[in-house]
């Protein structure tokens, strides 16, 4: 039974996948997300030099050069290495991010959905005030807190996301539980917890995957953005918001410092934002 | 009145001139998969006046003809050939400013759906005065009174008040009447009728077809009327057209179609509609093997060839397959139409269901004084509130091994009766015994093992009904583990048994929800019913979202079931004749209360509740032949928190006696054999009323 519902699953993923080629805007975010994921997997391979490595004689023209595709930034560190190395931070932190917080969001919108009464009231009231802050704040009082870290930037997507994770799924679910085939699992005596996550749970991926994608293009800024203010990652690993900060007073001068890494992060936000559009073209379809 | 406007008016037409005629039409849907070519040659006239009544399955093309005459057959859709003529001038090829002058004005649509028809922010009123302000200039006094006249003339009650109502306050049946006269305000010369009863309950179907009736004679409207109810489409049309696969199997005067059906697949339908004067004993349904083929892959010839008893690859197989004339006005696309043996109604060669009615068994399913409340309430805290009795105290009694048929229109409570009887909601008042257990007190999660396997249901809506992520093999295996705690083979050879006796092959144990028909799934939800040898077995309108061909082979299948296994059927349904071919015993549900209860023959024959009578005169049989008395009730079912102090068909019944029906609960009066009636008519005085159905 396992296989055969194994076989299933990777059937119907085989065919969302076969489905996207037919989506133009699908084909090119799923080809920027790509490119950046085995960027950041052959980081050490492609990167031409080493990350925190200064070229103290390139600082004379720090412009892209034959040497230098990108040039270098003040402290004469090679920048296309640094934002291949800078992959690897966004690309492990967000996908990790938006994973605990689907987790999270699922549990607690299934069961504020399921339940309903009290359970759905407490649920939501507590997501009614985190959501009444805006999330840059949040943002930055968590990391204040708790101060710069990956673990710590997990930690603040999990706190802002859950509660708009759970009220998608939450709506799903209150909408899926009047299903006839729900009420046929609870007639041959199944648990809730089965129904909720073998019955209703799965018959909600169409919104959530799409949800997912544009939720780890918003995850990108954030780290952009945390890491512009200067509560990224701790100095000196290379992260493409504090690169941006690190230069962005040079802009004048050496507009390019700033300029590449702010177009990392622009590419593979886009890149998700088109990948989620595809996703959503095909789910329309079937 | 502006120059289109004027372009607009019809050239006077000779006497005979059709006011619609549709030539050699194509029509494709351009989609991504390529060129669907839905209709691929389609020919008819409707003379001025007429009525046609366009009936097949659903994916027939009948909508899509539609669309071709209103000319909306949006982005994708195109007529790729032919011309559709309207007084005379082809519509297909016509400027869009000619056309929106004579859309609306001259040739006019009713949909499926009022509430989609109205705009939910203009009231009533203003809705209908633009309709002359726009199609005649109109003024907004003149416009307002001929608005006013128009509501009068659908019979809405109180049509002043109506004026300034939004849609969302008036009834669905209301609603319909308000898009009917919209319609008929510009006085169109064609009415575009798309399934305008299919959403409503029977006997507001009923006044609504009167209506139509009344309104073609006066205002010589002539009308394009779409159904997959050949009942609906004897009361209203005087020609009929058969559509299978996007063409026109056959085409004549309703009489002679129906007394003479030419056509195999005109038989077929024909032959799969139970009929309020037969039962499962005295005439079988026989249901259409196959289904109707996909548009990209039609069959050469005949389309119908693959699921049809008569035929001859060689002489079927003919591209193009001609049309044989019958006689002047009836026509049939087949080529053996001349020599085949006359339609019998019961079709030789399919022997009578080998059911005698069973002897009256022990009482498996008691219910007794049985009530559900809900308690609505408002303001904010929730504090103060009304009841709703949803069932009302009532009393019903399932023998082993029969059906027991409950019917009634919608919000009668039979919906609300099943949920208690599966446990998903709890009972506040009374008792229902099962073989002697308490079980309306006991949510479906408490209820034990025993309890859970001896009662399951089979559910409505056949989309619904199995869950979209799981295959078939998954959720029969489950089932059967669950009800009956198998091991994981032996659940797969009991899978692989009980899709053989829905007639599935059990490859199908390997496919999702989404690869079935409709009828398949619902056949899968059968089995799955079965999983745990159920002794009492809640089909709650297993057929109404199914095509007539399919829901004969479903009825069929729970009759062969229940007479192998002998569970005990509770069937639901708002469909009396589905009910006076399967069951044994009838419930009349009206507003949470029963009216009448007893053996099927007793209540489709006098005496008669008044509510059963009426019920039995707004079915729509698809017999020409039947002499059916017309009893068109007024006004809508109350809402169950204004209930009638006394009797709850008080205030629509047509045999009311007087004061005492609005203030005294009726007295449920007893025949000899067990027939109850609750009403204040003695039941000598109802025995005198005539059958309905002759």
């Amino acid at each position: 039974m396992a296989m055969t519902e194994n076989a299933g699953a990777v059937s119907q993923i085989w065919e969302r996948v076969r489905l996207l080629r037919e989506s133009p805007v699908g084909v090119i975010g799923a080809f920027l997300v790509a490119f950046w994921v085995v960027v950041a997997l052959f980081a050490p391979l492609l990167a031409p030099f080493e990350p925190n490595a200064s070229n103290l004689d390139a600082l004379g023209d720090p412009t892209p050069s034959a040497v230098n595709w990108l040039g270098v930034d003040m402290s004469g560190r090679d920048i296309l290495t640094r934002i291949i190395w800078g992959s690897r931070t966004v690309l492990s932190v967000a996908p990790v991010a938006v994973f605990a917080a689907y987790a999270l969001g699922c549990l607690l919108g299934l069961l504020a959905g399921y339940y309903r009464g009290w359970v759905d009231n407490l649920i939501n009231r507590v997501s009614d005030i985190i959501l009444s802050f805006p999330a840059i704040v949040l943002y930055i009082i968590v990391i204040m807190r708790f101060g710069p870290s990956a673990f710590n930037i997990v930690l603040a997507v999990i706190f802002i996301a859950t509660p708009q994770i759970m009220r998608i799924v939450r709506g799903m679910t209150l909408e899926l539980r009047e299903r006839e085939y729900v009420a046929a699992a609870k007639m041959r005596g199944e648990s809730a917890l089965y129904i909720m996550f073998v019955e209703i749970l799965p018959n909600a991926r169409g919104p959530l995957i799409v949800d997912a994608c544009l939720r780890m293009g918003y995850t990108t800024i954030a780290i952009g953005v945390l890491g512009f203010l200067g509560l990224g990652l701790p100095p000196p690993d290379p992260d493409w918001g504090g690169m941006v900060k690190d230069s962005y007073a040079l802009m004048s001068i050496y507009p390019h410092m700033a300029l590449f890494p702010a177009a990392a992060i622009t590419s593979l936000v886009v890149g998700f934002s088109l990948l989620a559009d595809g996703m959503r073209e095909i789910s329309m379809r079937d | 009145m502006t120059a289109t406007a004027l372009a607009a008016r019809p050239a006077p037409l000779a006497a005979d001139a059709p006011v619609l005629e549709l030539r050699n039409v194509s029509i494709s849907y351009f989609v991504r998969a390529g060129e669907m070519r839905v209709v691929p040659d389609i020919s008819f006239r409707l003379a001025q006046g007429e009525a046609l009544g366009l009936v097949g399955e659903s994916g027939c093309g009948k909508s899509t003809i539609a669309f071709a005459v209103m000319q909306y057959l949006g982005s994708v859709g195109r007529v790729t050939g032919g011309q559709v003529l309207f007084e005379g001038r082809d519509l297909a090829h016509m400027p869009a400013d000619e056309l929106r002058a004579i859309r609306g004005r001259r040739i006019a649509m009713v949909y499926q759906d009022p509430m989609s028809s109205l705009n939910p922010v203009i009231p009533i009123g203003r809705q209908l005065m633009e309709v002359p302000m726009i199609h005649f200039g109109a003024g907004e006094q003149e416009a307002s009174e001929r608005a006013l006249q128009m509501l009068r003339e659908v019979n809405l009650p109180d049509p002043e008040s109506m004026m300034g109502r939004y849609p969302h306050q008036l009834s669905g049946g209301q609603q319909q009447r308000v898009v009917i006269a919209m319609a008929l305000m510009a006085e169109p010369s064609l009415l575009v009728m798309d399934e305008p009863t299919t959403g409503l309950d029977v006997t507001v179907e009923a006044a609504v077809l009167d209506l139509v009736a009344r309104l073609r004679e006066k205002h010589n409207t002539a009308i394009i009327f779409i159904s997959h109810n050949l009942g609906t489409v004897v009361r209203i049309c005087d020609r009929i057209g058969v559509m299978y696969a996007g063409e026109l199997v056959e085409e004549g005067p309703i009489a002679e179609v129906f007394r003479n059906p030419r056509h195999p697949y005109t038989r077929g339908l024909l032959s799969c509609i139970p009929s309020l004067s037969a039962d499962k004993t005295s005439r079988p349904l026989t249901a259409i093997p196959g289904q109707v083929p996909s548009i990209l892959n039609r069959p050469k010839g005949c389309v119908f060839q693959p699921r049809c008893r008569f035929a001859e690859p060689a002489r079927c197989g003919q591209d193009p397959l001609p049309t044989l004339a019958l006689s002047a006005r009836h026509s049939a696309k087949c080529v053996r139409a001349e020599e085949l043996p006359p339609h019998e109604k019961l079709p030789e060669g399919i022997a009578a269901l080998a059911i005698g009615a069973p002897a009256d068994a022990e009482a498996v399913l008691r219910i007794a004084h049985l009530r559900k409340t809900y308690h609505q309430s408002t303001g904010m805290f929730g504090g103060s509130g009304y009841d709703v009795h949803a069932v009302d105290k009532i009393d019903l009694e399932a023998n082993r091994g029969q059906t027991l048929a409950i019917v009634g229109e919608s919000g009668c409570g039979k919906s609300t009766l099943a949920k208690v009887l599966t446990g998903i909601e709890l009972g506040t008042e009374g008792l229902v015994t099962l073989g002697g257990k308490e079980i309306s007190q006991i949510p479906v999660e408490n209820r034990e093992a025993e309890i859970k396997r001896a009662i399951q249901m089979v559910f409505q809506n056949p989309d619904s009904t199995l869950n979209p992520s799981h295959s078939i093999g998954y959720v029969m295996s489950r089932a059967i583990r669950k009800l009956r705690g198998l091991s994981a083979g032996a659940a797969r050879a009991e899978t692989n048994n009980l899709l053989k006796t829905v007639n599935l092959p059990t490859e199908f144990a390997q496919r999702m929800p989404r690869q079935l028909s409709g009828g398949q799934k619902q056949r899968v939800a059968i089995a799955r019913a079965l999983a745990g040898e159920p002794d009492l077995i809640l089909a709650d309108e297993p057929v109404s979202a199914l095509d007539v061909s399919v829901q004969a082979a479903i009825i069929n299948l729970l009759v062969d079931i229940q007479a192998k296994r002998g569970a005990t059927l509770v069937f639901i349904s708002h469909d009396l004749s589905v009910v006076r071919y399967l069951a044994d015993y009838v419930a009349v549900m009206y507003l949470g209360q029963v009216m009448e209860f007893g053996r099927t023959e007793e209540v489709f024959a006098p005496p008669y509740h008044p509510y059963t009578e009426a019920l039995l005169s707004a079915v729509p049989i698809a017999d020409p032949d039947v002499q059916q008395r017309r009893i068109i009730l007024e006004g809508a079912i109350p809402s169950p928190q204004n209930r009638p102090a006394g009797c709850p068909f008080a205030t629509r019944c047509p045999r009311k006696v007087g004061a005492i029906c609005d203030t005294t609960p009726p007295p449920v009066q007893t025949s000899a054999a067990g027939h109850r009636i609750a009403c204040h008519i003695p039941l000598s005085d109802l025995r005198q009323v005539g059958n309905v159905v002759q």
